[in-house]
């Protein structure tokens, strides 16, 4: 069970940090979906809703999405759909139901740093960078490996590229969480895919990207033969683990069968063929 | 802490401990439509709709819904449209206990206003977070397909 002493809506970021940072214990609320789950006592909730921060802008290079937005905005907003072949508003449909979308928050979603989510591996093969109040702005994967705690996640800035995006995952059921998440991506460029980027997440650790996998199709291209390597490889530079959903060598033999099929999808889109 | 909430057209104050969720307060308000099944966002059966939008009340602050305007089944009787989604759930035998009932009815009437045309898929997925422990879903379907204009 949850306790709050007291709860407050501050009216701009100076005044939230500035709460967060001088009451002992202070914590900042998105949705609540997942805070209320555990059993803390919290002496000071401070809630954004009323900071303007429930935008979604496309501006000549970024997307920008507020914290407060919530998921099932993303889902609905027509300049995510339009952008990346709408992937993030299908990957966001993975997590759980309408109604627990139109409550969490990408704030909260984000700057927890859950091992399982969907979102976060989503975000880590298009560019992304979080601008957070007082450490500014910083790439999704720093972000992710970073020690950063004290502070307010402002928004996500997604750089506006051509690029084809796949996500996949394992579960034993649609109701459960992703025992292993992969999303893959390559950039359009006059016709050729490059730029790379390979995501795995809920190993159970945090998303990470798999960099030296990224970098074989980097000087390698995208073809059969191509893709069996990489996908070998992501699992092999992966750390994986075990828990309650899986063990971490069942983790690491799924791991590149599912990098594959997501590399596949992207070649059979790009060559017109329909390999899977 | 003092409060205000529209709760189906009608705007009420209340003055709540700041760990009470919004279903806590609907229920001790006498909204005995919602709900209180798992209590961890999962089950359903505490949806409302906030802002004309389906949400768990669970998993919501009463204070973070401080402002916003909430409707329960309570609110929706006297709509046509709802109405007829009442009368397709007993004509089509979808009670059996009918705990998880009001969930579903809310969140149908939100579907409804949100997706056009749906495919069964597209149904499923709407609904993937009203749970029901007695039957397997055949009978909402059959009522819901009605009900949205979408039989085969
Ligand atoms: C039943 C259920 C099923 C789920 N299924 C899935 C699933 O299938 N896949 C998946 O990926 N996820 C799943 N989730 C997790 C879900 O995505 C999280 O509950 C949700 O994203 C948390 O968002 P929130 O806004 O409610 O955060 P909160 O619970 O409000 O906050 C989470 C944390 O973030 C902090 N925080 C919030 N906003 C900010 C901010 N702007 N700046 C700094 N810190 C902030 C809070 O202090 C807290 O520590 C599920 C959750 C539930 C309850
Ligand atoms: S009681 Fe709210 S989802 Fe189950
Ligand atoms: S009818 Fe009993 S839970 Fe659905």
């Amino acid at each position: 069970m949850v306790l709050i002493d007291r709860y407050v809506r501050p009216k701009s970021l100076e005044e939230a940090y500035e709460l967060l940072t001088s009451v002992k214990g202070a914590r900042i609320i998105g949705g609540f979906t997942f805070m209320r789950l555990g059993t803390v006592n919290i002496p000071l909730l401070i809630d954004l809703q009323d900071l303007g921060l429930d935008f979604i802008r496309e501006g000549e290079d970024f997307i920008e999405i507020g914290a407060t937005v919530k998921l099932g905005d993303v889902e609905r907003s027509e300049v995510i759909q339009k952008h990346f072949d709408g992937f993030l508003s299908k990957t966001v449909k993975y997590i759980w139901s309408v109604q627990l979308r139109n409550i969490a928050t990408v704030g909260g979603t984000v700057f927890a740093r859950f091992g399982f989510s969907d979102f976060i591996t989503s975000l880590l093969v298009l560019n992304t960078k979080v601008k957070l109040y007082r450490n500014g702005e910083m790439l999704l994967e720093d972000f992710l490996e970073s020690r950063v705690s004290r502070d307010i996640l402002v928004s996500l800035k997604i750089e506006k590229e051509e690029r084809k995006a796949k996500f996949r995952f394992m579960r034993n059921s649609f109701y459960d969480f992703s025992i292993l998440n992969v999303a893959v991506s390559a950039k359009v460029e006059n016709g050729r895919l490059g730029g790379f980027r390979i995501a795995i997440g809920a190993r159970p650790g945090i998303a990470k990207l798999a960099r030296k996998a990224m970098e074989y199709l980097e000087k390698n291209g995208l073809s059969p033969e191509t893709i069996s390597k990489a996908s070998d490889l992501s699992a092999e530079e992966m750390e994986f683990g075990t828990d309650i959903r899986g063990d971490a060598e069942y983790r690491k033999m799924i791991c590149p069968v599912l990098v594959r099929r997501a590399l596949n999808d992207i070649l059979s889109e790009s060559s017109g063929g329909n390999r899977s | 802490m003092k409060m205000g909430l529209k709760i189906n057209g009608e705007f009420k104050e209340f003055d709540v401990d700041p760990s009470t969720t919004l279903l806590d307060l609907l229920r001790e308000a006498g909204y005995m439509s919602v709900r209180r099944a798992c209590d961890t966002g999962t089950c359903g059966v505490c949806t409302v709709l906030m802002d004309g939008k389906p949400v768990l009340s669970c998993a919501i602050l009463a204070l973070s819904a401080d402002g916003h305007e909430i409707t329960t089944v309570e609110g929706l009787k006297d709509d046509e449209d709802f109405q007829r989604l009442l009368d397709l759930f007993l004509s089509e035998g979808v009670d059996q206990c009918g705990y998880c009932n009001p969930g579903f009815l809310i969140t149908a009437y939100a579907m409804k206003r949100e997706l056009k045309n749906p495919t069964d898929e597209e149904i499923k997925m709407y609904l993937v977070g009203n749970l029901c422990r007695c039957s397997g879903y055949v009978g909402q379907m059959r009522a819901l397909k009605k009900y949205l204009g979408v039989e085969e």
